[in-house]
Order: structure tokens, then C-alpha cells, then sequence
């Protein structure tokens, strides 16, 4: 998603730490291996020859793939999300979660994932809410309550990673639907399962409680971690979720944050409805007030709900003295990509490249890269269908995953989209 | 850039990026001339060059109608410092920005044809979606990288229409921590800007004397993010979060969000006009549900 501010953080020094940390307990061999799984990263070519693998285009046609896949989903349902989220995240911290298959052990590299994936939720739903559920010796646990802070799910997990006993799926569904059948009925309920373990060790018939969730519209989606389980599975077609194994550590990584953008809105999951918020003003940088939240006087930089005018220091939030949801205008407006998709890019074929009549563009439109003429090879340049500007790969990566907008459509009055002006 | 990349980055080395606004409705109606708006910001951008000899600057012109590249200090060809008082720069850039302006105009007059001339905003949206592609351009470039910021020059007034291309910007520059700052000489303030500059960490700044343009921007904007640190620079003085309805454009302090698409209403409808979802359940009803949600936890 982020490509260069990612880079940009785990620097090199940080990735170094986790490595020595987590190889003290390998044996001398493993070590090189272990990481890097170096056999991976080679291919066949057509005369059977080893190649290293083009990864750059094999990523860029994984995500065209992508793309296109969400592109046609998106024409066949009207566009509604389901932008208000009620997600329980189920971490399965059985004795299953200490193999070592995933280096150092499942259940680091679940913990390690599930950080970046709760911020990338907050990032994409901001009015959405998060709890965690730990299964662990066959009894679920609630880690944490819905909330909307990050960090303090993230503190939470992180204090609590050890793994013991059995694994419950019945345990951990009754808990969760206990306090997901609590939440407003616009609210979209959902639940993420990372499974670790290949069997589940319930007290009565799970089958029933499927159906129970069912009832109450809560979409379950499992990852596994070793293999398919039938009753993962079932759990997933019956309440609409999605199920899915992870084959390594990137898989998994890719496979969780699938679950970050909001998923398609099914009219009869939630039901729509106008809920009352209020936009406070940032008070003045100088003033004094007790804030309501932490009930401390503090200098500035807070925010004043403006029915009852009380204090609050973070936003979004609800008013602790008159229970209206406050928010700030840039909260809502983080989720409108979401109902603005811009479109995908078409590739430029190599008809149209080698015709000498055309005067092709020299360069990215989006950052001036010149864009050399590959000649046979695959296409390295993508043009807007709305605009016609052609874009190299990278910026079209970053413009469909992070940016939001075309360049070339920005840039020129006349293509202004009409969805635009709505605003 | 490649050529750069071999000396040593030190924290700071900045990569500049300029968004200058050419709108031609605004520039008829200031008060300071286009010309001399120009000398002031050539000579800002000369002293960016020269306080640091790798520092790199990127100068996009925003239009009214178009939005395009002007000058780029790592393409430059002559490096300046050879014919003693930095011509190239100047030369480059001025002649790059007269045909952008000319070729504006022609675009305006082509629309003004066919549709009567509705709006008198830049370009924002554009310029700054284009900042940020090259800015990812940069980072990619690989572990020796300047430190990026942009910087718009604006006077026109905010376009209501561009505002969710804005916010998008903004989000991914907040994302990639590239800070925006802004310098706004237009006659009210810009509400998107300074939400682009609170929302990335960037700073706001209105000059009241704009015959002293150059000294605002060298003093508050030509620092580079490792020096920001010991300075005092302008703090904001407030921002507006207010939301404006979608139904009116009027800007309220409390009202109903769709909640499917978290479209904003000042009063109670009985469909959203964005996403076409019927509101069914009456309010009363959502309130008790969230109340009960609340008290919850602490049972
Ligand atoms: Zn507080
Ligand atoms: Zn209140
Ligand atoms: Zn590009
Ligand atoms: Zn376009
Ligand atoms: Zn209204
Ligand atoms: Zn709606």
C-alpha cells in the first residue's frame, strides 16, 4: 500500500534487531536458509534454465490482477460499502500457535501482522471499531473491548503472547456474537479468525452456533495457518465471510490485509440509517479546560462537543456527558475514496507502441520517468482510459493503492468527473 | 539525482517541491504584481539551491485549466553556478512558465467556448496529485533519498469541487510523511490548505505584507525538516473541521451521516441523495442502541 513510507520506517537496522532476536534458537545451517528461502526465489525459464524471479513484474501483474477483479465486482453491486465496522479479530493462541512452520513461530508472525493490519484498518475505517479475542487452553478470552485506539489493542496483544492447550471455534463464536449482537444496527458485524490449529474442542455442537451467528448477520472469515478445515470452511460460506490458507509469511500478510478496505455492503447485513454526529472546532492553542476524557486540566489543542460543550482531547470519539458521536470533517472524508474508485488503467498494447503515426508521450505523466519503447517485450506504460495520459507502472501502483486520484484527470478542467462536483 | 546519490546525504538535504499558482482571475486582482511575485520566489528558490549543494528543486506550475511540470533542478543541464549568477534557473524556468500560461489561456478561451467560465480555482488537486507521484519517484530511487516537502504558493480560492481529490492527497501524503506546507496570499484563508498543512505536520502561513514575500518564504519555508526542530516557527491558529452538508454546502457543527456512505446532512432525510440507500429505522431507536453499547464495559 504504502511502498515508500514502509521502506522509509523498517530501515535497515530495525530488520536487523528482529533477526538476531529471532534466530538464537536455530541451529547453525537453518539459519542462512531460514529467512531468506533463497530456492524461492528462482524460476524456469522456457529452456529450463534457473532465472532469478522478475519480481517487480510479477508484482505489478499479481496487483493488475487485483484490480481488475475488484473493478468488475464494483460494476456488477451498486457502490456501498459497509463503512461503519464492528470487527472482532480471534487470534488462536493454542499449542498449534507455537509451531515453528512460520519463523520464529506462528504465533509472532500473527502478532507482527495483526499490528500492521490493525493499523491499516483505523487508517482505512476510521469510524469503525476493533476488539481482540484470544483462544487458549479450548477457553476464549476478550483481550480487548470495541474500541477505536490502535495502540491500545496493539499494547494488549503484544502482552500477551503465549500459547497453551486446545483451540474452541464454539467457545470463541458464542463469545464473539455475545458482544457483537450489543452494536447498533447500522453497524456492520464481522469476525477475522487466525487459525492456527487443525481441530477445535467444543463443548456442544458448533453447527448450531454457526447457525446463530448466522442469525444475527455477523460475517466470519477464517485464515488458516497449516491446512483446510471442514468446519472453518463451512463456518465462512454459511455467514458470507471468506476463508482462506496462507502458504508463507507474505501470503499471510497479503491475506490479512485483504480485510482492511471495507468490504461490499450487503443491504440486508446492516440496515442504513442517518446517525447524528457532531463536528467540534479545534479550541484556541492557549485555552485552558478540564477535559472530559482524562478529567485533567490541560493547555490547548482540544476539541469542545458542541451540544453540551464539554471538552474532549482525541477525536473521533463519543461525548462522555452527552453520548453524541464527535468526529472531525477529515475522518469522514478519508473513507470517500471508497465510493470514488477511480478507474483502472489500461495497458498500452504493443500495436499501438510500435505505430510509428503515434506520437507517444516520452514520459510519466504522473512523476516524468521517461518510459522507454520496450519493443516485443510486455508493455511498460499504462494510459487512463478517462484522460488518455500515460503512466508508468510504479505510479500506477501508487495511484490506485495510495493516491486516489489520476494525475491526468486533476490536471485538466475539462475531465473533471461529475462524481467530483457532487461534493 | 544519480549523480547526487554518490555524496553524502546529510538530514538536511531537501527535495522542494513548488506549486505555483498562475491562475490568471487571481493574478488580475492582486495586489502585487505577477512579475514581481516572481523575482521573489526566483530568489527563493536560487537560496534553496545554495544552501545546500544537492538540495533539488521541482516547480509545477497550477493552472487554471492545466496543471504541468516547469523546472526540475536535477535535470537541469547547465548547472548555474558555472556562468556566476545562477542564469540557468531563471532562464529555464521563466521560459518553461510562459508557454504553460500561454498554453492555459488557449485552453481557457477552447472552454470558455463552449461552456460559460464557472469557476476561477487552480488546480490544486492536479499539481499536488502530480508532487506526490514524483515524490514516490524519489523514494524508490533507493536508500539515499533527500527529504521531500511540498510547498504551495496559492492565491485563488479553494475549488468546492476538488475537495475529495484534495483530502485524497493529503491522506497519502500524511501517509508517505511528506509534510505540506502552505504560503497563502490570497484574500481569506484557504480551508484546504490549512488542513493539508495540520493534517501533515507542514505549516500555514498567510504573509500580511506581500512586499516582503521573500522574507517569509526564506525564513519560515526554505528550513528543512531536520532544522524545524529548534525553530519557532508559526503555530496555527485554528482550524476549521467543520463539515459543509452535501445538500446545501452549508458549513454546520452537528448533523446526520449516511451510514453507508458517510455522506453529511444538516437535517434528517428519509434517502441519501449519494449512495440511494433508504434510512429506515427511526433515530430513537439507534440512540438507545448505542447507549446500550456503551454501558456495557463497564459491567
Ligand atoms: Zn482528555
Ligand atoms: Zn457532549
Ligand atoms: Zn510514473
Ligand atoms: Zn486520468
Ligand atoms: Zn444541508
Ligand atoms: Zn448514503
Amino acid at each position: 500500500m504504502n511502498n515508500g513510507n514502509g521502506r522509509r520506517l523498517n530501515g535497515e537496522t530495525e530488520e536487523d534487531d528482529d533477526d538476531e532476536g529471532s534466530e538464537g534458537d536455530l541451529d547453525a545451517w537453518e539459519r542462512t536458509y531460514a529467512d531468506e528461502r533463497s530456492w524461492e526465489s528462482l524460476q524456469e525459464d522456457e529452456s529450463g534454465l534457473l532465472r532469478p524471479v522478475d519480481n517487480k513484474t510479477l508484482y505489478h501483474a499479481q496487483y493488475r490482477r487485483r484490480i481488475r477483479s475488484l473493478s468488475s465486482q464494483a460494476t456488477t453491486s451498486r457502490i456501498q460499502k459497509g463503512l461503519i465496522r464492528y470487527l472482532y479479530i480471534v487470534v488462536d493462541l493454542s499449542r498449534a500457535a507455537a509451531e515453528m512452520d512460520y519463523r520464529p513461530s506462528r504465533m509472532a508472525v500473527v502478532a507482527k501482522h495483526v499490528e500492521a493490519f490493525i493499523r491499516e484498518f483505523f487508517d482505512q475505517n476510521p469510524l469503525s471499531q476493533l476488539g481482540l479475542v484470544t483462544i487458549k487452553d479450548g477457553i476464549a478470552h476478550c483481550l480487548t473491548d470495541l474500541g477505536g485506539s490502535p495502540e491500545s489493542h496493539v499494547k494488549a496483544l503484544m502482552g500477551k503472547l503465549e500459547c497453551s492447550g486446545e483451540s474452541s471455534l464454539q467457545n470463541a463464536l458464542d463469545l464473539v456474537h455475545g458482544y457483537l449482537n450489543q452494536i447498533p444496527s447500522y453497524g456492520h458485524r464481522e469476525v477475522l479468525i487466525l487459525y492456527s490449529a487443525l481441530s477445535t474442542c467444543d463443548p456442544g455442537d458448533i453447527l448450531e452456533t454457526i447457525q446463530k451467528c448466522k442469525k444475527s448477520k455477523m460475517r466470519c472469515s477464517v485464515i488458516g495457518l497449516s491446512a483446510e478445515i471442514f468446519i472453518c470452511k463451512h463456518l465462512c460460506q454459511e455467514t458470507g465471510g471468506s476463508y482462506s490458507v496462507a502458504m508463507d509469511e507474505s501470503h499471510f500478510k497479503e491475506l490479512i490485509l485483504e480485510h482492511a478496505p471495507p468490504p461490499p455492503a450487503i443491504a440486508e447485513f446492516a440496515i442504513a440509517n442517518l446517525i447524528k454526529m457532531g463536528f467540534p472546532q479545534r479550541a484556541a492553542e492557549s485555552s485552558i479546560a478540564i477535559c472530559s476524557c482524562h478529567k485533567e486540566a490541560k493547555v490547548g489543542g482540544g476539541y469542545t462537543c458542541p451540544r453540551c460543550k464539554a471538552r474532549v482531547c482525541e477525536l473521533p470519539t463519543e461525548c462522555r456527558i452527552c453520548g453524541l458521536t464527535l468526529i472531525s470533517s477529515p475522518h469522514l472524508a478519508r473513507s470517500y475514496h471508497h465510493l470514488f474508485p477511480i478507474v483502472p488503467f489500461d495497458e498500452v498494447s504493443s500495436s499501438v507502441l510500435n505505430d510509428p503515426r503515434n506520437r507517444l508521450p516520452r514520459s510519466c505523466f504522473g512523476c516524468q520517468q521517461s518510459l522507454p519503447n520496450p519493443g516485443n517485450k510486455p508493455s511498460l506504460r499504462v494510459a487512463c482510459p478517462k484522460c488518455k495520459q500515460h503512466f508508468c507502472l510504479d505510479c500506477d501502483i501508487y495511484i490506485h493503492e495510495s493516491l486516489h486520484n489520476c494525475p491526468g484527470c486533476e490536471s485538466f478542467r475539462h475531465s473533471k468527473s461529475p462524481i467530483a462536483t457532487e461534493e | 539525482m544519480p549523480s547526487a546519490a554518490t555524496k553524502l546525504y546529510a538530514d538536511d538535504v531537501s527535495l522542494l517541491v513548488v506549486l505555483l499558482d498562475t491562475n490568471p482571475f487571481f493574478w488580475s486582482t492582486s495586489t502585487l504584481p505577477f512579475s514581481k511575485f516572481l523575482s521573489h520566489v526566483l530568489s527563493f528558490l536560487n537560496s534553496i539551491l545554495l544552501l545546500n549543494q544537492i538540495n533539488q528543486i521541482v516547480v509545477i506550475a497550477t493552472g487554471c485549466n492545466s496543471c504541468d511540470y516547469i523546472y526540475d533542478s536535477s535535470l537541469s543541464t547547465n548547472p548555474g553556478i558555472e556562468k556566476g549568477k545562477l542564469p540557468a534557473l531563471c532562464s529555464e524556468l521563466l521560459k518553461k512558465l510562459e508557454d504553460f500560461v500561454t498554453r492555459d489561456e488557449q485552453l481557457n478561451k477552447q472552454q470558455s467556448q463552449s461552456l460559460p467560465p464557472t469557476t476561477t480555482s487552480s488546480l490544486l488537486s492536479g499539481s499536488l496529485s502530480m508532487a506526490l507521484c514524483y515524490i514516490q519517484r524519489v523514494f524508490r530511487s533507493g536508500p539515499l533519498q533527500p527529504h521531500p516537502r511540498i510547498l504551495c504558493v496559492q492565491g485563488s480560492s479553494d475549488g468546492p469541487e476538488q475537495y475529495v481529490a484534495i483530502m485524497n492527497s493529503i491522506f497519502s501524503a500524511q501517509r508517505s510523511m511528506v509534510p505540506i506546507d502552505s504560503c497563502y496570499i490570497g484574500s481569506n484563508n484557504s480551508a484546504f490548505l490549512q488542513q493539508a498543512s495540520y493534517i501533515t505536520g507542514g505549516v500555514y502561513q498567510k504573509p500580511q505584507q506581500l512586499d516582503g514575500l521573500f522574507q517569509y518564504l526564506s525564513t519560515v519555508f526554505a528550513t528543512d525538516l531536520h532544522s524545524r526542530t529548534f525553530l519557532q516557527l508559526p503555530k496555527s491558529v485554528g482550524v476549521d473541521f467543520r463539515a459543509s452538508c452535501f445538500c446545501h454546502k452549508k458549513t454546520i457543527d452537528m448533523g446526520y451521516i449516511c451510514s453507508v456512505c458517510l455522506s453529511i446532512f444538516c437535517k434528517h432525510h428519509k434517502k441519501c441523495s449519494t449512495c440511494g440507500s433508504v434510512f429506515g429505522q427511526a433515530q430513537s431507536d439507534v440512540a438507545s442502541a448505542s447507549n446500550l453499547k456503551r454501558k456495557t464495559p463497564e459491567t
